[in-house]
């Protein structure tokens, strides 16, 4: 089960969290810092998982940008790893080439992204146009 | 036209509004988003927000602010919240903006929403309107968004206002609709599964709906139920199998592809479900041997994606019922993962390996060269996954090796978390399968220190009880223990400053408790040691009084270095440490008391801590008689401090013609608070029952002391002296340099490996194959501990055992603690409650009835008479109850008249049963007590004795009974009198009776009485009453609850008083009343009552300095209860 996804960047500022698991406000900062920290600590010949208190948190860098899952022992580590693969080619797909920038000017797009493809720690959709369908018809429906 | 050409120009300005003002906003959320790249420091980011937090204020309160501006709001908001900020205030506004914006913003709302509330958050219960809205809107994106929501946070008991909509969102044409209510649906499942048991057979339909994705959210329901109750779902494997391998054969739409491979996270997810459902079942098992083999077979595209799917496969294959040839698929999948250069394949390898080996450790041997690889590897994650793995392959052979490897790599580790975990998995390792006691001691030495203060509390509580307890052979425990002991001489006789404390604390009690089993020792030294220890700063508290313990076991004979240290320690900062002292003075003197105190070698199981501390009863007791106020619990003193100060805020005016001057009220100490405190709860139990568990709080300090004196609470659970509690300190540094060895030559490197193959995996497989040397035999275990079948891997003993070693390691600390007032235990818990009854001979008074003979001299003739037999026909029914009723009739004619309380069953046993009755007489209690034989034999020689310490008691007649027919009823009498007023008093009496020549019988009884009992109305004039008052010295005033349920609340309140406590209301003039009563004919006491506000301010006068405490205590009572 997935716990949370933090996107981040390279100087550990958070662009974008979501937290599956109740986490009080005030402590999220020293998880997210505590959480970056492990991962930016590792070298690209190591595995992308790390232990984390009773976590395993998932990370892949995107450029500047670095997206970690932490999830529950028993995930099959590998699927997430990928699945944070999916999410970027979908924001990809959106935002037609993504940068950190996009995420941050659109922060609620990307929310609603990736509240089609996870909800409640589950994946629940992984299929890029339905993933994207009900933003583009809002959107549309903004436009017109 | 003109109309219309009229609106649009009004409405022009507005337009142009709100348009410049969106433009600033999103300008803002720019400029904001702008600021946030070019943050520097955490001071500019505090300061920023704040900015921005304000500028939000300001905005979300202003009318003008259109919905658009609203969303950008919060989207800032949600920035904030990100970086740790409270924007609570932007809260209702999301809640408002999903209500009231177009269908962007309404999202947006929603969003908002669902990163802003958690379940539970009342605000939520403003949505659920907007959302039942939605959900009907004919608008699929405002249907679909609700439902998004509905799935995220919902509150719990609103589930039923949406549920029906939710249902019929199950058929709707759109699969994007069915899907979210699906998942809605799901999300009820987990939060509320009650609510959606009906709709089972709808889940069923989703699971065969024609759209893939709707079939796909289903099956988080099915894992959820399937994990529950995986029988119930049997017969759905067939389904499963069929969509799986639908899936794997490409059946389903292109766009479900990611890299070409159908559908990977759908794969996972059924076989996730299916192994669920293979799990020790053949028959389902062999339906998916064939989709199984082929999922093995496709995934073979060298792409992440179909390794995760293999993963979750192989693990499938060897959970479900085995099948050799998928097994061997299975097994070379693995190896293939291990084997590979990428890292997070060779992780994922050996995390399956991991799982695997639980089934099938020779798997391990296969590829034990790989694993030693990865032991040494360089990524931490790596490492830490190989050591499971190593964990899980332990064995009584290859144990050292693996727990060696396993301290080498906690030497070099310093995250908190995986210290623990693993330090918890090295002692279960050590205690399972130690080989000899000297690695056992030596292997739990480097837990202790590595582990430190960080370590579960009951690793070293089992570690201690393990020592404690022992096996079947004593000599082998002795061994043990000598090895601890002389082991534990060595290292602290090293450097000691740096040893955690939880480990100094295990040492000093090994040596406490242990250190007499070496003989070669001196004392001397072990004694010097342990007071070294005392003297280092480092050497917390809890610590000291852990080697103060063991110090007092030790000494024997070594008096005059105990009398220094405890001299010394006599005057320390430290109260416990300094009682500690005094005790060790104590028992260093005593050495009879300390045989006692401290037997040597008794078995664990033996001693029993008294945590009731019956024991103190004794003294609890004298003190109360002697005038002591009960103990009261810290929070009822609070409560009743708070009380007293509202009792102070009554103005001193009085209507009475009275000077101030008489009446001290400043100079009390409230005694009337303490009175009906004590009522409720004070008694000494309440000191062991830190829980304050409400089956303690007893009716009156009295009854506590029933028949047999303090019974002890058996359930008691709170332990007696506070566990000291499990400080976690900061890790004790560790000097890993000093520790860990040389690594071992490269040249010789691949030797190395291969020996510490043969040395790991010894005894994973069968014979000679297993080593890769040709060194497999190992010697067989020589260390087994004794098994303790109450001790299992789960987790819920282990609490269980933790909690009984914790006790164990410190009811020697309890008895100590109160060692010295054992010794006179067996004396106070019998002499202080048994009281030799005074009245003792039939007609006869108390010793006390020399002081008021005159007055009961009057008694005695009245009543001198005999005893009265009666036999009753009507009494057929044996139990006491409803024989009860009846009873009264035996009243006796010439007491009849008397007011009386109802007969209530005092006991019974299957001859006898004993009802009481109350008489009020003017200047006594009469006591009646029937004793009914409910035999249909003769019991003879039936003979009563009531004591009651605080009351005059006097037996009139009938308590020696010589000949008590079947089914008749005797009745003894007694009077009461009450001298000095308690606010409850119990009386214990028995009843000794022979059903059979020689053998004698005894019924003990016990029964309350309160001082309402013993008060009887004073009857005087207003005059004569403004007389008495001025002349009374003791007084109370307190104010008390007004019956206000009535016309006239002031007489409502004072007929309840007076029907509940039998007072002679004088006079009610307006607001104020007077009401007088004395207790028997002794004392008066004056009450005047006045109404204020809502309150009864009651002033009590007597000359009798506990009369009025008393008296209200019931007035109070009497209300309440009403």
């Amino acid at each position: 089960m997935i716990k949370f996804l933090l996107m981040v960047n390279k100087q550990g500022q958070t662009r974008l969290s979501k937290y599956y698991e109740q986490v009080e406000l005030g402590k999220r900062a020293a998880l997210e810092a505590d959480v970056v920290r492990g991962c930016l600590a590792r070298r690209k010949e190591e595995c992308s998982f790390v232990e984390y208190k009773d976590y395993k948190l998932v990370y892949r860098q995107y450029a500047a940008l670095l997206i970690v899952v932490g999830v529950t022992e028993n995930e099959n580590e590998l699927s997430i790893y990928e699945l944070v693969h999916n999410f970027v080619e979908v924001l990809d797909k959106y935002f037609s080439r993504v940068s950190e920038l996009d995420i941050m000017f659109n922060l609620d797009k990307v929310h609603i992204i990736l509240d089609e493809m996870i909800l409640n720690g589950h994946i629940v959709e992984t299929n890029k146009n339905r993933i994207l369908a009900p933003l583009l018809a809002l959107d549309k429906m903004t436009e017109s | 036209m003109s109309d219309v050409v009229e609106k649009t120009l009004t409405a022009l300005p507005g337009l142009f509004d709100s348009q410049t003002g969106a433009a600033k906003i999103t300008n803002r959320l720019r400029q904001l988003v702008k600021s946030i790249t070019e943050l520097t420091s955490k001071h500019e980011e505090e300061n920023l927000i704040k900015q921005e937090l304000c500028a939000m204020k300001e905005q979300v309160s202003s009318p003008n602010t259109s919905m658009k501006q609203m969303r950008e709001i919060m989207v800032r908001a949600m920035y904030c919240e990100m970086l740790g900020y409270d924007a609570s205030f932007t809260y209702i506004h999301a809640i408002k903006l999903a209500q009231q914006g177009g269908v962007l913003e309404k999202r947006v709302g929603y969003l908002a929403v669902s990163l802003f509330l958690n379940e539970g958050h009342e605000l939520l219960l403003l949505l659920v309107n907007t959302v039942l809205k939605d959900l009907q809107s004919t608008n699929l994106i405002e249907a679909c968004m609700a439902l998004t929501v509905v799935a995220q946070v919902f509150p719990k008991d609103m589930i039923p206002a949406v549920l029906p909509l939710v249902e019929d969102k199950l058929s709707h044409p759109k699969e994007i609709i069915r899907r979210k209510a699906v998942l809605a649906l799901y999300k009820f499942y987990l939060i509320a599964p009650n609510q959606v048991q009906h709709i089972h057979g709808k889940f069923r339909k989703a699971l065969s709906d024609r759209d893939p994705g709707v079939m796909a959210s289903s099956l988080h329901i099915y894992l959820q139920l399937i994990r529950e109750s995986p029988d119930s779902y049997k017969d759905l494997t067939g389904s499963f199998v069929t969509i799986l391998k639908q899936v794997l054969g490409g059946k389903l739409p292109v766009d479900f592809n990611y890299h070409s491979v159908p559908a990977p996270w759908l794969q996972i997810q059924l076989l996730r479900i299916l192994s669920l459902l293979g799990k020790e079942d053949q028959s389902t098992s062999e339906l998916m041997y064939e989709v199984l083999d082929e999922s093995l077979r496709r995934a073979e595209m060298n792409h992440n994606i179909t390794y995760a799917i293999l993963y979750e496969c192989v693990k499938a294959v060897y959970t479900i019922h085995p099948k050799v040839e998928l097994l061997e698929k299975a097994a070379r999948c693995i190896g293939n993962f291990v084997l590979s250069p990428k890292i997070n394949l060779k992780y994922l390898g050996l995390k399956a390996l991991t799982y695997v080996v639980q089934h099938d450790a020779k798997l391990a041997l296969q590829h034990q060269m790989t694993i030693i690889e990865c032991l040494d590897h360089s990524d931490f994650t790596i490492k830490r996954e190989t050591l499971e793995l190593l964990f899980r392959i332990t064995n009584a052979q290859n144990v050292t090796v693996i727990v060696e490897k396993m301290l080498d790599f906690l030497r070099g580790c310093n995250d908190e978390h995986t210290i623990i975990h693993l330090v918890g998995k090295v002692s279960e390792l050590a205690e399972k399968f130690a080989p000899d006691n000297s690695w056992f001691i030596q292997t739990m030495n480097c837990v202790f220190s590595i582990g430190g203060d960080l370590l579960q509390q009951d690793v070293p509580n089992n570690f201690l009880r393990l020592l404690a307890e022992g096996s079947e052979s004593k000599e082998e425990d002795d061994q043990l223990r000598l090895y601890a002991v002389e082991s534990y001489l060595t290292v602290l006789k090293g450097h000691t400053s740096h040893l955690p404390q939880c480990f100094l604390q295990v040492m000093s009690w090994v040596l406490g408790e242990y250190a007499h089993l070496q003989g070669s020792v001196d004392r001397r030294e072990v004694i010097r040691l342990l007071t070294q220890l005392l003297d280092q700063r480092s050497v917390s508290s809890e610590t000291r009084v852990w080697i103060l313990s063991a110090l007092t076991k030790i000494p024997e004979g070594q008096t005059d270095l105990i009398l220094h240290l405890a001299e010394r320690l006599s005057s320390s900062q430290d109260t416990v440490l300094r009682q500690q002292a005094q005790e060790l003075l104590h028992l260093s003197q005593d050495s009879q008391l300390h045989e006692w105190v401290l037997p040597r070698g008794a078995p664990w199981d033996a001693i029993e801590v008294d945590s009731s501390l019956s024991f103190l009863d004794g003294f609890v007791s004298e003190a109360l008689a002697a005038g002591a106020a009960p103990y009261k619990p810290p929070h009822q003193r609070q409560e009743e401090l708070c009380e007293d100060r509202a009792l102070n805020l009554e103005p001193y005016s009085f209507s009475l013609p009275v000077s101030l001057s008489s009446c001290s009220i400043t100079d009390r100490q409230s005694p009337t608070l303490l009175s009906v405190s004590s009522g409720l709860s004070g008694n000494s139990t309440e000191l062991s029952q830190k829980a304050g568990s409400s089956t303690l709080i007893l009716e009156g300090v009295k009854r506590v002391w029933g028949k047999d004196g303090y019974l002890p609470q058996k359930e008691a659970t709170a332990p007696l002296v506070d566990e000291p509690s499990a400080a976690v300190q900061p890790p004790v540094q560790q000097e890993a340099a000093e520790r860990t060895e040389p690594r071992p030559e490269l040249s010789t490197r691949n030797q190395d490996k291969q020996q510490l193959a043969s040395s790991l995996f010894v005894g994973l497989g069968v014979g000679s194959s297993v080593s890769l040397l040709g060194r497999s035999e190992a010697p067989p275990p020589r260390f087994r501990k004794k098994p303790r079948p109450h001790e299992s891997s789960s987790s819920g003993t282990s609490e269980k055992s933790s909690g009984s070693s914790c006790r164990s390691s410190h009811h020697t600390t309890d008895i100590f603690l109160y060692g010295s007032f054992l010794e006179e235990e067996p004396a106070t818990s019998k002499s202080a409650f048994d009281h030799t009854p005074k009245s003792t001979t039939a007609n006869g008074l108390s010793q006390n009835k020399d002081t008021k003979e005159d007055k009961h001299a009057n008694t005695s003739q009245i009543f001198g008479g005999d005893m009265v037999i009666v036999r009753p026909s009507t009494i057929q029914d044996k139990h006491p109850p409803s024989e009860s009723s009846d009873l009264t009739a035996l009243l006796p004619a010439d007491l009849k008249d008397l007011p009386h309380s109802d007969v209530i069953s005092l006991t019974s046993d299957p001859s006898l049963s004993l009802s009481s009755c109350r008489l009020f007489r003017d200047e006594a209690l009469l006591l009646l007590i029937f004793i009914s034989n409910c035999t249909e034999t003769v019991i003879k020689d039936v003979a009563v004795q009531l004591t009651c310490e605080e009351l005059k008691t006097a037996s009139l007649r009938g308590n020696i009974v010589d000949c008590l027919e079947a089914r008749s009823t005797s009745v003894c009498h007694y009077a009461l009198l009450m001298d000095d007023p308690h606010t409850n008093v119990s009386f214990t009496g028995t009843v000794s009776y022979q059903t059979q020549p020689g053998h004698t019988n005894t019924l003990p009884f016990s029964g309350t009485l309160s001082t309402a009992d013993f008060i009887r109305p004073l009857v005087l004039t207003t005059e004569e009453y403004g007389k008495l008052w001025l002349s009374l010295s003791h007084d109370v005033k307190q104010n008390l609850k007004l019956l206000t349920d009535a016309g006239d609340p002031l007489r409502t309140t004072l007929n309840a008083l007076k029907d509940a406590l039998q007072l002679h209301v004088v006079d009610i003039i307006g607001s104020e009343g007077i009401v007088a009563c004395r207790l028997l004919s002794g004392a008066p006491c004056l009450l005047h009552c006045r109404v204020s506000g809502a309150a009864l301010v009651m002033w009590l006068r007597s000359p009798h300095p506990a009369l009025p405490d008393c008296i209200l205590y019931h007035c109070q009572r009497a209300l309440a209860h009403r």
